[in-house]
């Protein structure tokens, strides 16, 4: 089986998210880089894929030379191989990275042969524009379901489950397919020592990305507004749960 | 015709959130046009009347007889192709995404996700949220139609009522897209849920293992809501991913969330956010779980918890 994952560097912000001064862009400075935990689940989703039916599994993403980082960090729990689409202005929106990452799989689909399962996250960390997956999926003709949270393979067909309001939907889908997948899907593993130095060691390949600009463009970044609320000091320690149970009280959870 | 609302609906129950889209769509245009897929949606066209569609295009085919976010965009697509609206709006929802995004790829049009204001002028200007909620961003559009998902909770849902003509219109969707229509369900046992508990007693790395979780449940339980978690919990593999509140997990809106060993990180603040009251219990005065909080107790949870639990049973006698 061979399975692609697109996942795409993000910054790791803390308390606050905090903007550059041109408004253009998270101020990173102080920031270190991850990517979502729907796609870290998608990395292991795709190892545990291989280890399962045998095969190869490939990471991608598209962005700067320092993205590196992901796509070895995914190498160091298992990916086989890695791609990098370098870009180095960060003016690409849902159409354009979309467009790109599907002429990248053509090409390496074209030299290693077609894979059975492209896996992306249900939507990024940073821009969450929900798309990229789905656009990908449709330009080439494969079926996509967002929202996954289990995966279960038999031959060619392949069930896959979400969760919705009224419980849990079931997909029964035939390969090639492209999955959106969501946090929970599994308990993503840590890169053991033996991984990390293996990481180090893998070659990336790279695919320069070639794409028009879409209509949806970026004009500054905003904070939302802060809730401000003036703490109301309840006390220190087990003393506390007095004042505690009478704000039960007071709130009507306690009757 | 101007705007076109895509409804979200399961099988004939309305996503609430429609109504949200459509109170969007009038400050659009005054005259919103609605679209139900699949017949189950039909007993719908009242509802939306009342909520401000003029009219209600309705489509029937054997493909949209349960969910399928293929056969949905699909439809979605060929309807705007008939019906050439300026913009198309749906619910940020998972759902909601999905079908516009499989819309917007099948008519290569740009898609915008939840947005919260709309600015109509030649070149629309649109804000819609980034990292869950805890930044915003303002974007242009460009497009011969606008297709966008609302933001939950960024518009409120109100009456004003209107003729509710139905309409049909006709799709040919390919049989081959029934390969993603759903095939099987699980329904949901009865019970609250974490989403919709009216309260949440959360807990954080400081809790420190999975069964050092039973003074929640114990206290939870009393009070007749559920325990929450943040993603440091899950990924300990303590808790179940289905109790994580934030930004990849579950989004909360209880009337009182009791964080406890929560630091506040904010893709966990975006999840708690909607909560009427939060009690922050930490032994760190400065954490932004504390310093966000509308009340605070600063001390060791193991030893407050339990405190609480005996203090709710000595006062029930
Ligand atoms: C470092 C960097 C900085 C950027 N800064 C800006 C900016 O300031 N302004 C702006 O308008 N745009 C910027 N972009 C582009 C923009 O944020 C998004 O990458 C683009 O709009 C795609 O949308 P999305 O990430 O929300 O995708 P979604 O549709 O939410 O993503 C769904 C899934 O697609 C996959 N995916 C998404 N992007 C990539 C990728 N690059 N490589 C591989 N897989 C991917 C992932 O699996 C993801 O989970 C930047 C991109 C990068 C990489
Ligand atoms: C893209 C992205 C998405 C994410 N999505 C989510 C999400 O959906 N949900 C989520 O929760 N996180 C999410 N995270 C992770 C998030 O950034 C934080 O890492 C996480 O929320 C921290 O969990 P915590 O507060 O339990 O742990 P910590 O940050 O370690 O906080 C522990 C707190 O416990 C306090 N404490 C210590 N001892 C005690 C004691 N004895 N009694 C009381 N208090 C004590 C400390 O003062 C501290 O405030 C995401 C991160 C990224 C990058």
């Amino acid at each position: 089986m061979r399975v692609l994952v697109c996942v795409k560097r993000v910054p790791a912000p803390g308390a606050r998210i905090n903007i550059t001064p041109d408004g253009l862009a998270v101020d990173t400075a102080y920031l270190a880089f991850t990517t979502s935990p729907h796609e870290e689940c998608a990395v292991e989703e795709a190892v545990q894929l291989v280890e399962r039916h045998g095969g190869e599994s490939t990471v991608l993403t598209l962005g700067p030379a320092e993205a590196d980082e992901q796509l070895r960090y995914a190498a160091s729990i298992g990916v086989n191989k890695a791609v990098l689409l370098p870009i180095d202005s960060a003016e690409w929106d849902p159409q354009r990275t979309a467009t790109a990452i599907t002429t990248a799989i053509r090409t390496l689909e074209a030299a290693d042969g077609p894979f059975d399962v492209i896996l992306f996250g249900n939507e990024s960390a940073d821009a969450g524009n929900f798309q990229v997956g789905v656009r990908v999926a449709h330009a080439l003709a494969r079926p996509i379901v967002n929202g996954i949270k289990g995966i279960e393979v038999d031959g060619d067909s392949l069930k896959a489950r979400r969760e919705s309001d009224a419980g849990v939907e079931v997909y029964a889908l035939t390969m090639p397919v492209v999955l959106g997948v969501k946090e929970g899907i599994n308990l993503p593993r840590y890169p053991t020592l033996k991984g990390r130095l293996g990481s180090k060691k893998i070659e990336v390949g790279q695919v320069v990305p070639e794409a028009v600009l879409g209509g949806q463009q970026m004009v500054s970044l905003v904070q939302s507004a802060e809730q401000v609320s003036q703490t109301i000091m309840l006390g220190n320690g087990p003393e506390a749960a007095p004042a505690v149970v009478d704000l039960l009280e007071e709130l009507g959870i306690l009757k | 015709m101007t705007v076109l609302v895509v409804v979200e609906h399961d099988r004939g129950t309305l996503s609430p959130a429609t109504l949200e889209a459509l109170a969007a769509a009038r400050t659009i245009d005054p005259v919103v046009h609605a679209l139900t897929l699949g017949s189950a949606a039909d007993i719908l066209a009242g509802e939306l009347a009342a909520h401000g569609a003029a009219v209600v295009h309705q489509v029937h085919h054997d493909l949209l007889s349960d969910f399928g976010p293929e056969a949905w965009g699909e439809s979605v697509a060929q309807a705007v192709r008939a019906l050439q609206p300026d913009s198309v709006l749906a619910c940020g929802t998972d759902r909601g995404n999905e079908v516009l995004a499989q819309a917007a790829a099948r008519l290569d049009l740009p898609f915008v996700a939840n947005v919260i204001s709309v600015d109509v002028a030649d070149v629309w200007r649109v804000t819609r949220v980034r990292w869950g909620g805890s930044l915003l961003e303002a974007c242009t559009l460009t497009a011969p139609t606008k297709l966008l998902t609302v933001s939950h909770h960024a518009f409120e849902a109100s009456e004003s009522p209107a003729a509710g003509t139905t309409a049909s219109v006709t799709v040919d969707l390919d049989p081959v897209l029934a390969r993603t229509v759903v095939a099987e369900r699980v329904e949901r046992e009865a019970g609250v849920t974490l989403a919709t508990a009216p309260l949440v007693v959360g807990g954080g790395r400081a809790v420190g293992s999975a069964e050092a979780f039973a003074p929640l449940e114990e206290l939870a339980g009393l009070l007749g809501g559920v325990v929450g978690c943040s993603r440091a919990v899950t990924n300990n593999g303590w808790r179940n991913h289905t109790d994580q509140v934030g930004q990849t997990g579950t989004r909360i809106a209880p009337d009182l969330y009791m964080a406890c060993g929560i630091s506040g990180a904010i893709q966990h603040w975006v999840g708690a956010m909607a909560s009427k009251k939060i009690l922050a219990i930490n032994t760190d005065p400065e954490a932004n779980m504390v310093t966000k909080a509308d009340y605070a107790v600063i001390g060791d949870l193991h030893k407050v918890v339990p405190a609480i639990t005996a203090e709710i049973r000595r006062r029930r006698g």
